[in-house]
């Protein structure tokens, strides 16, 4: 048995391969759910309710959706040229930091200038400080053939560990009470609710502008061209006179920028200061629904959408019967590793 | 500084140096197998999690100790199958079907342990293994039969890669698919085949830690570990003997942040936050890439997937 590139995909395979991942996962987690003692037909309605099924579980699932959506575009460029960031965790704390300390420190004063001066400053440090984090690697695998996956994966724990270490002390809450918390941002830097009753911010439409733009440049501009040649074939693209690693560290910077975003945006959309679970591995599952969008920016908001309204659901299904949250991330694997067949499926098929 | 030499010299700081290498051992030898064969495998942090958590399981349910371990070198082979299959046979990306693994192994062990134990505060425990005491070696007396195999296996790998036919048959088909595929060799074979017992090596690299090091499962107890064997095996330019010095390394740092950050004197006389000590066995591990990254001998067909009559 072999594998055998297809010359042409019909067009219905295209159609049902995701279809039939889909019906995998639901498959394969449906025994899980049942392992659980519980009943599969009502936890599953239970889940879509909880996350798409009501207007609060959608401004919740679109709030949970936001920073995914950063940390899936940065994902995405970064693969596109065969950088693997897997740092997006750490370069979105780091992002959340320099936010705070450019528009949070100070006694709540800023740094003495007015707010329409001080929130692009605050978001450009944000973006600076992902981008910085993650030029390192970059370069390191540029000029020196260092891994990138194991640099960027050893900074994130680096990482976390500095923003405890700020937490407990120069950028402390003095008034948390000895809670590892930062200094909060200012009002008048906060993102605006979109809906009353709500939590989704405008970071929403923001990224949504964001992904529009990425899958623009990747599409029609000269460093996008270079963005997906490197990615397909660097060595084609170095015999094309394309400057291969200064391409890598563009991808470089534009992903950790993205990545340090998310961070700034749930601090000013959401949570108002920096604490150490304020993600709960958003940079991870970034590099997921990247990976369940094939590395497309707009496909990249489709898929950040549904795994924050599995996470969502699975949080709100797990008041009502007897399944762990848990569930929600062994869903989100199962669909990205039958999504990963399926796509594979589409362009090679099985020869005896 | 007197003080500090003091305790580097005493037996229990270098006991703490092999508990704590124990499962790097284990673990960068169980990368290095999949990697000389051709295969990254970065199911290892998730890989270890489901050994930690099948080891833990199969004891608390009753189970002899090493049958637990035995339960986590399956656990491990298993999310090892799927990985080869992924990447071997359907040609997948080594590194995303491997972050898939680590995610899918990490969520599944939460999923199940959350099941089992719905509602408890402090984690259910097990009698975990005793120190060989009757061994009459210092130091290694102190330490469980875990760490003994773990020093054990690294000849014994070492035999097995440069010894036997076999060896030289996993290393071909890391070096050059192609050649082997002449020589009759099966490539997929011989990669699932390392791929599967590599990943048995994470799955008891996990299970000391439920059943050595520490005596129940915490959600987050591997803790990057299993990335810092990546590192490792990079470091140790994919060779077994250079695996254990680099294991050990990585956990005199790491001891010695320990000892550090409880003498409380900091370092030179600096007093440093806590958090700086516990990032210096992190921060050792990508300079000690940075060192070796001009002469890294990668596995010339690592990465590479390999289909049968395709250039």
């Amino acid at each position: 048995m072999r594998l055998e590139r297809r010359a042409a995909t019909p067009p219905a395979l295209l159609f049902a391969a995701p279809l039939l991942a889909v019906a995998f996962t639901l498959a394969i987690t449906s025994l899980l759910v049942a392992a659980a003692d519980a009943p599969v037909g009502r936890a599953y309605a239970l889940l879509l309710e909880g996350g798409f099924g009501s207007r609060f579980a959608i401004t919740e699932t679109l709030t949970r959706a936001t920073p995914l959506i950063f940390t899936g575009l940065a994902a995405a460029v970064a693969f596109r040229a065969q950088l693997f960031n897997i740092g997006a965790e750490g370069q979105l704390y780091a992002g959340a930091l320099a936010a705070v300390a450019v528009g949070g420190l100070h006694g709540g004063s800023g740094l003495g200038a007015p707010a329409w001066l001080l929130f692009p400053l605050m978001m450009m440090a944000a973006a600076l400080a992902g981008a910085l984090l993650l030029l390192g690697p970059a370069l390191l695998k540029s000029r020196l053939g260092v891994d990138e996956v194991v640099t960027t994966l050893l900074l994130n724990f680096i990482v976390l560990l500095a923003v405890s270490a700020m937490l407990d002390g120069p950028m402390k809450d003095p008034s948390a009470m000895g809670w590892p918390q930062s200094v909060a941002l200012q009002d008048s830097l906060q993102l605006s609710r979109l809906v009353e009753r709500g939590r989704v911010h405008s970071g929403l439409p923001a990224v949504l502008v964001l992904a529009v733009a990425l899958w623009a440049l990747l599409k029609f501009t000269t460093l996008g061209f270079e963005i997906r040649a490197v990615g397909a074939n660097p060595r084609a693209a170095r015999f094309a006179g394309m400057p291969v690693g200064a391409v890598g560290v563009k991808a470089a910077l534009l992903s950790g920028a993205l990545a340090g975003l998310a961070g700034a945006v749930e601090v000013a959309g959401r949570t108002g200061y920096v604490t150490l679970d304020m993600s709960p591995g958003y940079g991870y599952s970034g590099i997921v629904i990247a990976m369940l969008a094939m590395l497309n920016p707009l496909g990249v908001v489709a898929a950040a959408v549904f795994v924050a309204g599995m996470l969502v659901g699975a949080d709100s299904m797990s008041r009502a019967v007897t399944v762990p949250t848990y569930i929600a991330d062994v869903i989100v694997a199962v669909a990205l590793i039958a999504m990963l067949v399926a796509t594979m499926f589409t362009q090679y098929r099985i020869r005896r | 500084m007197n003080e500090t030499l003091e305790l580097l010299l005493a037996a229990p700081f270098w006991a703490a140096v092999l508990r704590i290498a124990t499962p790097l051992i284990l673990g960068t030898l169980g990368v290095l197998l999949c990697e000389r064969a051709g295969v990254l495998n970065l199911g290892i942090e998730g890989i270890m999690v489901a050994g930690a958590f099948a080891g833990w399981l199969a004891v608390y349910d009753g189970a002899a100790l090493w049958s637990g371990v035995a339960v986590a070198a399956l656990a491990g082979a298993a999310f090892g199958l799927l990985h080869g299959l992924l990447t071997v046979v359907l040609s997948l990306s080594q590194h995303v079907s491997g972050l898939g693994i680590t995610l899918l192994a990490t969520s599944l062990a939460s999923y199940a342990y959350r099941v089992g134990f719905p509602k408890v505060d402090s984690p259910p425990t097990i009698q975990p293994f005793a120190p060989m005491a009757w061994l009459p070696v210092p130091v290694l007396n102190t330490q469980t039969p875990l760490t003994l195999l773990a020093l054990l296996l690294v000849p014994a790998i070492g035999y097995l890669l440069y010894g036997t036919p076999l060896g030289l048959a996993l290393r071909t088909v890391g070096e050059n698919p192609a050649a082997a595929e002449g020589q009759g060799l099966s490539v997929a074979r011989l990669r699932i085949g390392a791929v599967v017992a590599g990943s048995a090596l994470m799955g008891v690299a996990g299970a000391f830690l439920t059943l050595a090091a520490f005596n129940a499962f915490y959600f987050n107890m591997v803790n990057g570990r299993g990335w810092v064997c990546v590192a490792l095996v990079v470091f140790a330019s994919w060779r077994p003997g250079k695996a254990l010095l680099g294991a050990l390394l990585f956990a005199f740092f790491d001891a010695l942040q320990l000892r550090l950050q409880q003498s409380g004197n900091g370092v030179f006389g600096v007093e440093l936050p806590y958090q700086a000590y516990l990032m210096l066995p992190y921060a050792m591990a990508i300079v000690a890439l940075v060192v070796v990254a001009r002469r890294a001998a990668y596995p010339q067909a690592l990465m590479k997937a390999y289909r049968k009559g395709e250039r």
